[in-house]
């Protein structure tokens, strides 16, 4: 009697996982469950002759019922879970819709340019300071050795606030401020707005951004000068960037030079962005003139220094392939997206 | 300057380099060259013709037919409309099949019914000068017809257009020029004479203020204005068209030839780089040449036809009676040469360049004689200048000249001796060098070196004037030995004294916290119209940017207008910038740092899970929050903010203001302070004053080890009483129990009393030390509750 019950079970066992696996969707898999499974399925029905058996015989075939049971469930669980799987791509989910995005925000290009500058000379030992936009006539030409009769003045056209006020034409008068109230040694970058009375054109803009650099202590040489430009150059565009040092003339530094670096898109081969020449101008340098050091009251015998001014704007236009710097101040979002 | 590459190596020979080459060394000299402009570019076809008869035109009153032979044999018909064709005459010639620069193709055609076989070609025509007057018409007959036009003018040439930093005036002539570029410098250049026999000039020096010559008496009143004057007399002369080697010389550096007289001073000019003046002497008054400041009121019709008032702080060349030309600018009208000229005096002076500057910019006037003046011109050059331009003059309009140069004045300056310290090299470049070497740099340019007491005493030319000092000196040796030719090597060096500017953390925490709301970073220049600013410039672009901004936020309204008129609806943009605010009794403005954010339009990109909401008063709020706590400012509070810039809405609106000097205000945008398009969603605005003092400083606070209970509160609430002032009560009822307590429902409407809103608050209740009890909890609600009552809230 016992071994009739627990064949029959086998039997169950046996039976009901064919039909399961051969199972097609949730609905066929429910009706096994109750056929099989059920208060009036198949395995209640075998149980019902455990009323036949001895106390002690009932408790191993129980036993035995119980393990059918859960195995039988368990693979009726696994098929539905296969077929449910099976039939997704016909279901509610389109995969390919796109996701739940948050608008990007970001830094305008220049600021790119300027924060990437400062934190290279951060790591050559410059501070980063800045001045007022507002400046005098003193501090922006005179103790720059540019007296006001000079031609020189004229590569700057001036916006004037008064006969001695005016917008600071270039980050400059912050190296006569910071060398009136600090000793050397002294190594700062200046990054800020300057401003030139020229009306708004591809490549003009009555504002623009200007950074302006200065070191001085005793011993610097137009060595450490060129090496510091080179070493930046390097860093900024790339550990292959050739600089090139041109003589040429500002009243605040002598030696002066240009500084051009090797044309970042034909890698100095020349292309239409260089002009052919292979290279592409970042900005003004070189040693300070003693007659600056005289107006801020350093013994220009025993200091010496370099100074240079680098165009964050006309770098990043460089950079970025950005063909008018008036893209750069109209603030387009679909522009200005593109940066984040 | 335009440099004729031809000329160059006219005056020195030694120059073997190609043009690209001279311009390459150029740049590396300190002089770039912005063009090389090939002059006989697209003017190959052109050649040599001679015009043998010219008949009008049946057809047309203003054409010619002309009868031409380009030495083909043939006499071909050509139509001319050009007023100064002659029967006779030579011209440049561009046959059926050729073509001129700018890509014009010749072709045989009819012009009002006759056959024309070619053109007849004018100057610009050929991109040879400006002048299109008239056919460019070639003087003399020793021309080969047929021949290339390009051949027989010598117009195989470059003009290298360099670009001369104001310090080098020695540079704005071919002299200067060669002298810089020929491997042997000043010894490889030659001044061949103009004549076959050149004059032997004699020159007097009275000294002092003024002297005579063939009745001709010259007074310097200003000698700070003119501290040398010198002169040369020319009778007899043949006004007439120069010869074409000259014309040449002269359109080779874009100059366009005039007449023999006009040409010989302009040619010497930009030969030595010492201006020149000639006038018609016959018509100087007085036989009188009186160098003077210009008379109050005292007017001069110059050259160019203008009629000009002068001041004091001018000077002038006057004759007996007026002034006749302004010193070192321009020439007058009235004492010019002119066809029926035959005697001639040639002004050669020496002006300060102060003096010079001022006069041409008060006249708005720049000249080739006042940009050299300005800039400096050799004082020793003037007598030299003066030989050679009348050994020209009398190769190409005769005459007979005064056989002595008249000067006046202190003569000539003494040479600038300067000291050089070899240590002193050495501490600047951070090379050693030797004199030798620095004498093989600076020899060939004019610089002679002797000995010093203290190293080497050099003398510096003349046409050096920017080198006076022992450090342009310096600059001079490192210039010619090549900025390349310097190593570069990092050397150790000390830490700055200068602090980090203290902004500089504020501004990254600023710029972080727009960056995670979504916010992109906009720059502008900063100026304002007069309506946004109490800061005016005295000389603005234009009315709409006349002042400095008194705040960041109108502008950056402006860049959200400038999106929305290209159809963009969500615009978040920020601006750190600086406001320029009116002093009290400073005529120097302050300024504050401020950053200002405008945005508008959907709070998320548009998804297709749902409709997307706008931004709404409530992301203004916390995005001012959230600033606020970051700068280490207090909590805003809700405020009347229309004030201070005027933009913002009266009613709904925020200030942060007391704590540090932070203050911020921000709100809805007015409608009516910007220019909005119909589709567009609400704007909010605003700005904060930031300052360095106050960035939140972080401490960590322990996590707690029991765990919270939380009660939810639904309260009636009368309208009027504040979200605010409930929490404060709340807060101070709950005890130390309340962990965090806020609203999270709101609801007014069916089934609430009128004049009540519903509120919902949640509130969260820990101990640090054990698991709180109900009863605990309970009798803290219970005193929340009773507190409420006082406000008339109660439980719903």
């Amino acid at each position: 009697m016992v071994d009739d019950l627990l064949e029959q079970l086998r039997e169950l066992e046996k039976e009901g996982a064919g039909s399961i696996a051969t199972a097609d969707g949730a609905e066929e898999l429910e009706r096994l469950r109750v056929d099989l499974l059920g208060r009036k399925g198949r395995l209640t029905g075998i149980l019902r002759g455990l009323g036949g058996l001895s106390p002690e015989e009932r408790p191993r075939v129980g036993a035995e019922a119980n393990r059918v049971k859960e195995v039988l469930s368990a693979r009726i669980d696994e098929r539905k879970a296969a077929c449910e799987v099976a039939a997704a791509p016909e279901a509610h989910v389109d995969l390919t819709l796109p996701g739940r995005a948050r608008w990007r925000g970001g830094v305008h290009p220049v600021t790119l340019v300027v924060d990437e500058i400062c934190d290279i000379f951060r790591d050559l030992g410059f501070s980063r300071v800045r001045g007022h936009e507002v400046e005098t006539v003193e501090y922006n030409f005179v103790k720059l050795n540019t007296p006001l009769d000079h031609p020189a003045v004229d590569m700057h056209d001036t916006f004037y606030l008064g006969e001695s006020l005016l917008l600071r034409t270039h980050t400059s008068p912050v190296q006569a401020r910071v060398m009136e109230q600090f000793r050397p040694p002294v190594r700062v970058v200046v990054p800020g707005m300057v401003f030139r009375r020229d009306p708004f054109d591809a490549s003009h803009a009555p504002g623009f951004e200007q950074l302006e650099g200065l070191a001085v202590d005793e011993g610097i040489t137009f060595v450490d000068f060129k090496a510091t430009i080179s070493e930046f150059a390097r860093r900024f565009f790339g550990p292959t960037t050739k600089t090139r040092f041109r003589p040429s003339f500002f009243p605040f530094t002598e030696p002066s030079a240009e500084v051009d670096v090797s044309c970042q898109l034909c890698g100095g081969a020349g292309c239409s962005a260089c002009k052919r020449t292979g290279w592409m101008e970042i900005g003004g340098a070189g040693m300070v003139d003693p007659a600056v050091f005289e107006a801020v009251g350093y013994d220009p015998e025993r200091y010496t220094g370099f100074a240079f001014g680098l165009g964050p704007a006309r770098i990043a236009m460089q950079r970025y392939g950005i063909p008018d710097i008036r893209l750069l101040y109209e603030n387009d979002v679909r522009f200005l997206e593109q940066f984040v | 300057m335009n440099v004729s590459y031809n000329w160059l190596r006219a005056l020195a020979p030694s120059i073997t380099a190609t043009p690209s080459e001279l311009a390459d060394a150029l740049a590396m000299r300190g002089a770039p060259v912005d063009e090389l402009v090939e002059l006989s570019a697209g003017i190959g076809d052109v050649v040599i013709a001679r015009v043998d008869e010219v008949r009008q035109h049946p057809n047309a009153d203003r054409l010619r037919l002309c009868s031409v032979d380009a030495g083909s044999g043939a006499r071909l018909q050509v139509v001319c409309g050009a007023p100064n064709v002659e029967a006779g005459g030579y011209y440049p010639f561009a046959p059926i099949g050729s073509s001129l620069p700018g890509g014009v193709e010749i072709r045989k055609a009819k012009l009002r019914g006759e056959l024309s076989e070619g053109m007849l070609c004018s100057a610009r025509e050929l991109g040879l000068g400006r002048d299109h007057a008239g056919l460019m018409a070639l003087s003399g007959s020793e021309w080969q017809l047929g021949a290339s036009l390009v051949d027989q003018l010598g117009l195989n040439d470059t003009r290298l257009i360099v670009d001369v930093t104001p310090n080098r005036p020695d540079l704005l002539s071919h002299v200067g020029v060669a002298r810089e570029l020929a491997p042997g410098g000043v010894a490889d250049i030659t001044l061949r004479p103009f004549s076959a026999e050149p004059p032997a000039l004699a020159t007097r020096n009275a000294g002092g203020d003024h002297g005579e010559m063939e009745g001709i008496r010259v007074v310097i009143e200003d000698a700070v204005g003119c501290p040398r004057y010198t002169a040369a007399i020319v009778r007899g002369v043949r006004v007439g068209p120069s010869p074409e080697w000259l014309a040449t010389r002269l359109r080779s550096v874009g100059l366009r030839p005039i007449n023999n007289l006009v040409d010989a001073t302009n040619y010497v000019l930009h030969e030595m780089g010492q201006p020149l003046h000639a006038f018609d002497l016959d018509r100087l008054g007085g036989g009188e040449i009186r160098v003077r400041r210009a008379r109050p009121g005292e007017t001069l019709r110059t050259l160019d036809g203008v009629e000009r008032e002068l001041t004091a702080e001018i000077l002038v060349i006057a004759d007996a009676e007026r002034a006749v030309a302004l010193a070192g600018v321009m020439g007058g009208e009235e004492s010019e040469v002119t066809a029926g000229t035959t005697n001639l005096l040639i002004e050669c002076a020496s002006f300060e360049p102060q003096r010079v500057r001022k006069a041409a910019r008060f006249l708005g006037l720049s000249t080739d004689a006042s940009h050299r003046f300005e800039r400096g011109v050799d004082p020793e050059l003037q007598l030299p200048t003066l030989s050679r331009v009348v050994d020209l003059i009398l190769a190409i309009a005769g005459g007979s000249p005064e056989p002595t140069l008249l000067e006046v004045g202190s003569g000539s300056a003494p040479r600038m001796i300067v000291p050089l310290r070899l240590e002193r090299v050495t501490r600047l470049l951070g090379i050693e060098l030797d004199e030798s070497e620095i004498e093989r740099l600076l020899e060939p340019i004019g610089f002679v070196m002797e000995a010093g007491a203290d190293g080497l005493a050099v003398r510096v030319p003349g046409y050096r004037p920017d080198v006076t000092r022992e450090v342009d000196l310096i600059e001079e040796i490192a210039r010619r030995r090549g900025y390349a030719s310097f190593p570069e090597q990092l050397a150790p060096f000390r830490p700055t004294t200068v602090p980090e500017d203290p902004l500089v953390p504020v501004l990254r925490r600023v710029r972080e916290t727009f960056t995670r709301w979504g916010f992109l970073e906009a720059r502008t220049a900063g100026f304002a119209p007069a309506a946004d600013s109490r800061v005016p410039l005295l000389n603005p672009l234009s009315s709409e940017e006349s002042h400095l901004r008194d705040a960041v936020l109108p502008g950056l309204l402006r860049r959200v207008e400038h999106n929305w008129a290209h159809g963009v609806r969500n615009v978040r943009l920020y601006e750190i910038g600086t406001a320029f605010l009116p002093a009290p009794g400073e005529t120097v403005p302050r300024e504050e740092i401020r950053v200002a954010a405008a945005f508008t339009g959907l709070s998320e990109p548009l998804h297709w899970s749902g409709p997307g909401r706008s931004y709404d008063l409530w992301d203004l709020k916390a995005l001012l929050e959230e600033l606020a706590a970051t700068l280490g400012a207090a909590a805003p509070q809700p405020a009347t903010v229309g004030g201070a810039t005027g933009l913002l809405d009266a009613v709904e609106g925020f200030e942060v203001s007391g704590v540090g000097a932070v203050r911020a205000e921000a709100g809805a945008v007015l409608a009516s302070s910007v220019d909005s398009p119909a589709w567009a969603d609400r704007l909010f605005g605003l700005e904060i004053t930031l300052s360095a003092a106050d960035v939140a400083s972080i401490r960590y606070a322990p996590l707690p080890e029991y765990p919270a209970v939380e009660r939810d509160l639904a309260l009636l609430v009368p309208q009027g009483t504040a979200a605010a002032e409930l929490e404060r009560v709340i807060r101070s009822a709950a005890g130390t129990l309340l962990e965090e307590v806020g609203p999270f429902d709101l609801y007014a409407g069916a089934g609430i009393p009128e004049g009540t809103r519903s509120l919902a608050w949640r509130l969260r209740f820990r101990r640090p030390d054990r698991t709180l009890t109900d009863a605990e909890v309970d009798r803290s609600v219970d005193g929340v509750l009773r507190a409420l009552e006082e406000l008339n809230v109660s439980r719903r």
